[in-house]
């Protein structure tokens, strides 16, 4: 009950769409407006390219081995519980700790991140590799394909939607926390939300709804790519 | 199937056990206020013993909450104020570690907190839009300029601390050597060598880097955000790097060797002294002995000693509360 | 006023108030080291509130997220046509990052626990609702048929049949959101909600004193394994004819 008798004068929505678009008056900067389109393109693709980078780098970690992996059947209880025990991970904690003993800024933010985005995209590729009927496999070894064409032309567009379902679980959680950037060296739109003496209360209401917008961009984007990518014959079954 | 029912009925019967004793958990923990807050502790240095806070059972009727910012200096500041008021016979909440100024201006408004430490440099540019020169030098016009605005929006300031503290460009001893730097000023032609470290709000800041950009004249190679915690971290990560300290810093009087402060030649950072922010209301209904209490338990709050509390929580890693039961007894207040 | 000669004395902390230090003679804890055992040991304690505040936060956000993506299960399963919305609600509210949920909430409830449990248990309907739908789905059409055949109601079949061969889905939906809400109820302090994300953020350790964030995500992680076990351990207890593993 404490949080709502300890009601606060809050931002409007109106007030935080005009921050939006236009930059505003703020108290504390000399008489500097701040915000505006301008401001939020810029973090937001800032917000964008931390989160790319980071995919990457989490894709190519845990991609070689989930395929290998699972073309081979091999440790299937371990890939299961890494991805169990990787959601798990206390991400702020574990951007704190690289701030302090590595360092800061887009890379070291990236890096942390990507360790968010490994266990998702390991276990599912796994998962999505290690169902494939092995029927179908062995028809395609017995049509003489090599382990490598198998992999390529029948084992990963069965498992795409299994695969992308990993993509998108580690994008969502990467750009979600991606916002805790501007107190690791890295300028996002977490900035609007952490800095509510320059931007106020506007400015901070903004930045939330900003953040949750492009949170759901991604996924629907994704959601998109995945259902391009699934062959005509495959219906995307739940992760 | 028998055996099944019989074990899930167990399994249920385990998780509502779980659950009833967590909801008491909760029910029980709600009760002191919102959240991460605690009461204060009243162990230490709490007896009505012969120190010069003097218990007045008239005051165990009112309940203060005693609120802060978010950084160590605060909360220290925070934890005297609230025992020095628990020693006076007020019963006494805490709401420290709140956030910014603008956070806790906005409890004291709406009354979730009966008051905070605010330094009154803050208090001029952060709540009422003044230029960083125009703050006034002087301890008590500084705080009589504040007191007359805060009273425009029907809040009111108790008089001010002995110490004052500011920000400041901080560097390392080696940095500064290389470079020669004793003065901010000294830093123009050198900055674009130079990156910037300081809080995120720090780049829009008139009392920050758009004031060092405008005032100054500097452009620094690049300004990166950081949380206020890596204040020394960064500095200790690389060469070059130039980075938002307070003056009142432990660090810059036990690591004299190895952080310096440039001097603020231009005056883009104001010194503020503390001032005790709260409302009419709470003064009426607190009485006297409230006012009289923080003002009393300030006085022996000098640069000093404000560097060796910082020191014990900062350095040494000691919790603020027992900190703060130290300098009560120490400065005889308590005990 | 109080007498005056008390007065006097009061104010000055006395010159042994003061230690002398230098970098060389600082104790570890003041120090780059990564992790401070004496510290640790004597300041242990100091986690006690944030890790109970962390545990709570957790059973009750899981719990409320239960209860509600249980109900829309339940209400989906027998009107099917329910299913995509509530799919998309529940998928909306898992998309939001929970920081942005923290302060789209803030107008409406104020900085708090109470904010940090709605966005957290907003957060765990989707993996509970869809693992309960998953496992309903699964349920053999011959054992519901059996039990049609044996004169059950509709309302008999759905608990004393479905919801019981459901159990490895529902446990493992429970599981998956539990151990997701460890995690990212670290981020509750920024809602002043509490938790082991407190003593990282803006306290009075704070994030450059490595011991500090040792401890406190260790506790998130060894708690997140705690409750990962036990969920495991109690989907055993009541579905022993089967093995599931957990998506």
């Amino acid at each position: 009950m404490s949080g709502l008798l300890s009601q606060l004068p809050f931002a409007s929505i109106d007030g935080a769409i005009e921050f939006i678009f236009e930059p505003q008056y703020s108290n504390v900067t000399g008489g500097n407006k701040v915000g505006g389109i301008d401001k939020v393109v810029e973090l937001t693709i800032n917000q964008l390219q931390v989160t790319v980078i980071s995919l990457a780098i989490a894709l190519a970690v845990a991609l070689p081995f989930a395929l290998y992996l699972g073309h081979k059947h091999k440790f299937e209880t371990l890939a299961i519980a890494f991805g169990n025990a990787g959601r798990g991970i206390p991400e702020l904690a574990l951007i704190a700790f690289m701030a302090a003993a590595i360092g800061v800024g887009l890379l070291n933010v990236a890096i942390a991140l990507a360790v968010l985005g490994i266990p998702p995209i390991l276990t599912n590729t796994f998962v999505g590799i290690h169902q494939v009927d092995r029927a179908a496999v062995d028809a395609a070894r017995g049509m003489g394909m090599t382990e490598f064409e198998i992999l390529r032309k029948v084992e990963i567009p069965l498992a795409i939607p299994t695969l992308m379902g990993g993509i998108r679980g580690a994008t969502i959680a990467i750009v979600a926390t991606a916002t805790i950037a501007p107190l690791a060296g890295y300028e996002t739109l977490g900035d609007f939300i952490i800095n509510e003496n320059v931007y106020g209360e506007n400015g901070v209401l903004a930045g939330a709804i900003l953040v949750a917008l492009l949170a759901l961009a991604l996924e629907l984007a994704l959601a998109g790519i995945q259902r391009l990518l699934t062959s005509p014959g495959l219906k995307p079954r739940p992760a | 199937m028998r055996l099944n029912q019989t074990r899930l009925r167990m399994a249920i019967a385990m998780l509502l056990a779980l659950a009833l004793t967590l909801a008491l958990a909760a029910c029980g923990s709600s009760d002191d206020s919102s959240s991460g807050s605690t009461e204060a502790t009243s162990t230490e240095g709490g007896d009505e013993g012969g120190g010069a806070i003097v218990s007045n059972p008239d005051n165990s009727k009112v309940t203060l909450t005693v609120g802060s910012k978010n950084f160590t200096e605060q909360i220290i500041l925070g934890e005297i104020y609230a025992q020095a008021l628990e020693a006076a016979g007020y019963k006494v909440k805490k709401d420290l570690n709140l956030g910014s100024e603008t956070v806790a201006l906005k409890n004291v408004k709406a009354g979730t907190i009966s008051g905070y430490p605010e330094y009154v440099s803050t208090a001029l540019t952060s709540f009422f839009g003044k230029e960083p020169e125009e703050v006034p030098a002087d301890a008590t016009e500084a705080y009589e300029e504040a007191k007359a605005e805060f009273e425009k929006e029907n809040l009111t300031a108790f008089p001010p601390t002995p110490f004052a503290s500011a920000n400041a460009v901080g560097t390392t001893v080696a940095t500064a050597e290389k470079y020669g730097l004793e003065t901010v000023s000294d830093l123009e032609g050198v900055s674009e060598k130079l990156t910037l470290y300081g809080s995120p709000e720090c780049r829009q800041r008139i009392d920050c880097l758009a004031g060092l950009e405008k005032l100054y004249g500097l452009k620094f190679k690049k300004f990166t955000p950081v949380d206020i915690g890596l204040r020394y971290t960064v500095l200790d990560k690389g060469q070059n790097n130039l980075s938002i300290l307070f003056t009142t810093d432990p660090q810059l009087a036990a690591e004299s060797d190895k952080y310096v402060i440039l001097e603020d030649d231009k005056k883009v950072f104001p010194a503020g002294n503390v001032i005790w922010v709260t409302t009419p209301k709470v003064v009426e209904e607190a009485g006297p002995d409230y006012e009289k209490t923080i003002v009393q338990v300030q006085e022996g709050l000098n640069l000093e000693v404000v560097q060796e509390l910082g020191a014990r929580v900062e350095l040494e890693k000691e919790p603020a509360a027992r900190v703060a039961a130290e300098y009560l007894e120490a400065a005889g207040y308590t005990g | 006023m109080t007498s005056p000669t008390v007065f006097a004395a009061v104010g000055e902390v006395g010159k042994d108030f003061f230690k002398e230090r230098t970098t060389d003679t600082l104790p570890c804890q003041s120090t780059d080291k990564l992790f401070c055992w004496d510290w640790a040991r004597e300041n242990f304690d100091r986690y006690e509130t944030p890790l109970r505040q962390h545990v709570e936060l957790v059973l009750i956000s899981v719990a409320i997220g239960f209860a509600i993506a249980f109900a829309l299960a339940l209400l989906s399963h027998r009107h099917r046509w329910l299913r995509p919305p509530f799919l998309l609600g529940t998928g909306v509210l898992y998309t939001i990052p929970s920081i942005a949920f923290f302060f789209l909430l803030l107008p409406l409830t104020g900085r708090g626990r109470d904010t940090a449990i709605i966005a957290l248990s907003a957060y765990t309907l989707q993996i509970i609702y869809r693992n309960t739908i998953i496992g309903l789905d699964n349920v053999s059409k011959s054992a519901v048929e059996a039990a049609r055949g044996i004169g059950m109601t509709d309302r008999q079949i759905l608990w004393k049949v479905e919801i019981p061969l459901a159990r490895p889905e529902i446990f493992a939906g429970l599981q998956i959101a539990t151990v997701s809400t460890v995690a990212i109820a670290t981020l509750a302090t920024f809602a002043r909600g509490g938790g082991l994300g407190e003593p990282i953020f803006g306290g009075e350790l704070g994030i450059d004193f490595k011991t500090n964030i040792i401890i406190a995500g260790g506790l998130a992680v060894l708690l997140a394994a705690a409750f990962g076990l036990l969920l495991l351990w109690l989907q055993r207890l009541v579905t022993p004819w089967r093995r599931v593993e957990t998506e």
